[in-house]
């Protein structure tokens, strides 16, 4: 790993000053994949900014939404009470990303803006848009059973590979950041974005805005939602595709519903088209069939992932009828 | 010598850049003006920051097994290494060194965690537990014992971190049944597979209701 210089930042604001003054400086959480990064060279800064002593831990329940700071740690999201009570997705979705040892250090930004794990972004021998821009990419043609099947374009077919932010896309959450030009809110739908001709780029966030917290509204889902995660082993392994629903069930009847998938697209994949599909509809197999085909309609494999478009949809089927059987 | 300062921007500089400047001006640059030309354009086109930032360490004071240690580390200098390389506590092992094998589990404050993806320097005044630590002078802890009454190894790389992780996984509450501790001990990989052994080690601890 190349050596680097690393000041504390006391404020956000600070924090800020700090990155803007540099050309080639990060800010460091938890620093679970921003480390591995160093380490193979895929990313080289010059200068770490260590956002570890700022305020921004707190989860506070407020009237209507919760407000979860970017540093709470995905332990401190994924087990507390009342967020395993309200927000049983989120609670769910974080269990089922990385391992103990690794919730216990990623922060929920840090979450956020972890980067893919295609493996050519990660070898440096090999061409990648994303980590070079215009050196091609590697997993068109190549090995690519992990990648995207929804939104990829001809620049990359890499996947974003987070767990708790497909519970966020799905939980209509909204992302506070700070920059040099002040504080602003961005939809966390609207978060990550799609490779386009700049894969380079994973999200709206401008190179020096630090996020502050995500606010989640209150809904009526608890009760009926289920975060689905199927891999290559029973643990500790990143989607091949995941599935994530909120149900507002009245008796049998949908009255809401709030679906996105993982694994499948450069962001969390919200399936909207199935949802609307779905509200005013009663439960039933061929309804949730039905939903499925509908989101997997516009799904395209790249040869070694065709696979993920029969597993979406069994999957997508699959996590409805669990959460609605709950 | 370095010193912590708070400028008014309220940043705290672990290093100030006294260190840096001292190397700046001291020995090394005052022998450039006696070196090859090329090492004076090097000089000349700022690379003498980027050689002292390459020579930069940071203080750091870290508790690790109850002992306290003060030391000065360079930034990039993970806990990992710090352990093995310059403390030669060389337990604590280093698998993959890319957080997919949970061979470098420590307690860092109380909590498991990854020393090879940790930072050194963003450990300051932590207090470390390793598998060195666990032991009280010859007599072994439970977590251990267990381990080699139910033959939970093989080779035995990845113990200490299972026996870390393990004592973790207990603690937190999450070793109430089996499947609980297999989906709690997943980042811990064992190639010789181990795996049975090492949940029916950690339930014997459970049951027992010793302190650990």
């Amino acid at each position: 790993m190349k050596n680097f210089q690393i000041i504390k930042a006391l404020t956000s604001a600070s924090a800020v000053t700090n990155l803007s003054k540099e050309t080639d400086a990060k800010f460091i959480a938890g620093g679970t994949n921003l480390v591995d990064l160093m380490k193979k060279n895929v990313t080289a800064p010059d200068k770490l900014v260590d956002i570890n002593t700022l305020d921004l831990k707190k989860i506070e329940f407020l009237s209507k939404k919760v407000s979860i700071g970017a540093l709470a740690k995905n332990t401190q999201v994924a087990e507390d009470k009342v967020i395993k009570e309200k927000f049983p997705l989120l609670s769910l979705a974080l269990a089922a990303g990385a391992s103990q040892q690794i919730r216990n250090m990623a922060s929920v930004g840090g979450n956020m803006l972890q980067r893919t794990r295609c493996p050519y972004f990660y070898n440096t021998d090999m061409p990648c848009n994303k980590r070079v821009p215009k050196s091609g990419c590697g997993a068109i043609g190549g090995s690519n059973r992990m990648h995207a099947v929804f939104g990829a374009s001809e620049s990359c077919i890499a996947v974003h590979p987070s767990d708790m932010c497909v519970a966020l896309a799905a939980l209509d959450a909204t992302v506070f950041v700070e920059g040099p030009k002040g504080k602003r809110k961005i939809e966390f739908t609207d978060f990550h974005r799609l490779p386009g001709n700049t894969p380079e780029k994973d999200n709206v966030l401008d190179a020096k805005e630090l996020i502050t917290s995500v606010e989640i509204p209150e809904n009526n889902f608890a009760k009926n939602s289920h975060y689905l995660k199927i891999r290559d082993r029973s643990s500790y392994a990143f989607a091949l595709v995941s599935v994530a629903v909120g149900l507002d069930l009245k008796n049998n009847l949908i009255n809401d519903v709030r679906l996105a998938m993982g694994g499948v697209a450069h962001k969390p994949w919200r399936l909207t088209e199935a949802e609307k599909f779905l509200k005013g509809k009663t439960v039933s197999e061929t309804t949730f069939k039905q939903a499925a085909d509908l989101a997997m309609k516009e799904a395209k494999g790249y040869g070694e992932n065709n696979f993920k478009i029969t597993l979406g949809t069994n999957a997508i089927i699959e996590a409805l009828t669990i959460a609605s059987s709950k | 010598m370095a010193v912590k300062k708070t400028n008014k921007n309220n940043e705290v500089h672990d290093d100030s850049n006294s260190r840096r400047d001292f190397i700046k001006k001291s020995g090394l640059f005052t022998a450039l003006a006696l070196a090859p030309p090329s090492l004076v354009m090097a000089s000349e086109s700022k690379w003498d920051e980027k050689i002292a930032s390459y020579l930069e360490t940071v203080p750091l004071s870290i508790e690790i097994n109850g002992t306290k240690h003060n030391l000065n580390i360079e930034p990039r200098t993970t806990l990992l290494d710090l352990l093995r390389e310059q403390l030669q506590l060389t337990g604590t092992k280093k698998g993959c060194d890319h957080g997919q094998c949970g061979a470098c589990t420590v307690h860092v404050n109380g909590e498991r965690i990854l020393s090879c993806l940790s930072l050194a320097t963003m450990q300051q005044n932590a207090q470390v537990v390793t598998i060195e630590g666990l032991s009280k002078g010859k007599k072994l802890h439970p977590m251990q014992e267990a381990f080699i009454k139910n033959d939970g190894f093989q080779c035995g790389y990845c113990t200490p971190g299972q026996i870390m992780s393990g004592i973790a996984c207990i603690k937190e509450g999450h070793a109430n049944n089996r499947d609980e501790i297999k989906e709690y001990m997943s980042g811990n990989i064992c190639r010789c597979g181990a795996y049975h052994n090492i949940v029916d080690a950690i339930m014997e601890v459970k049951e027992g209701g010793k302190l650990i």
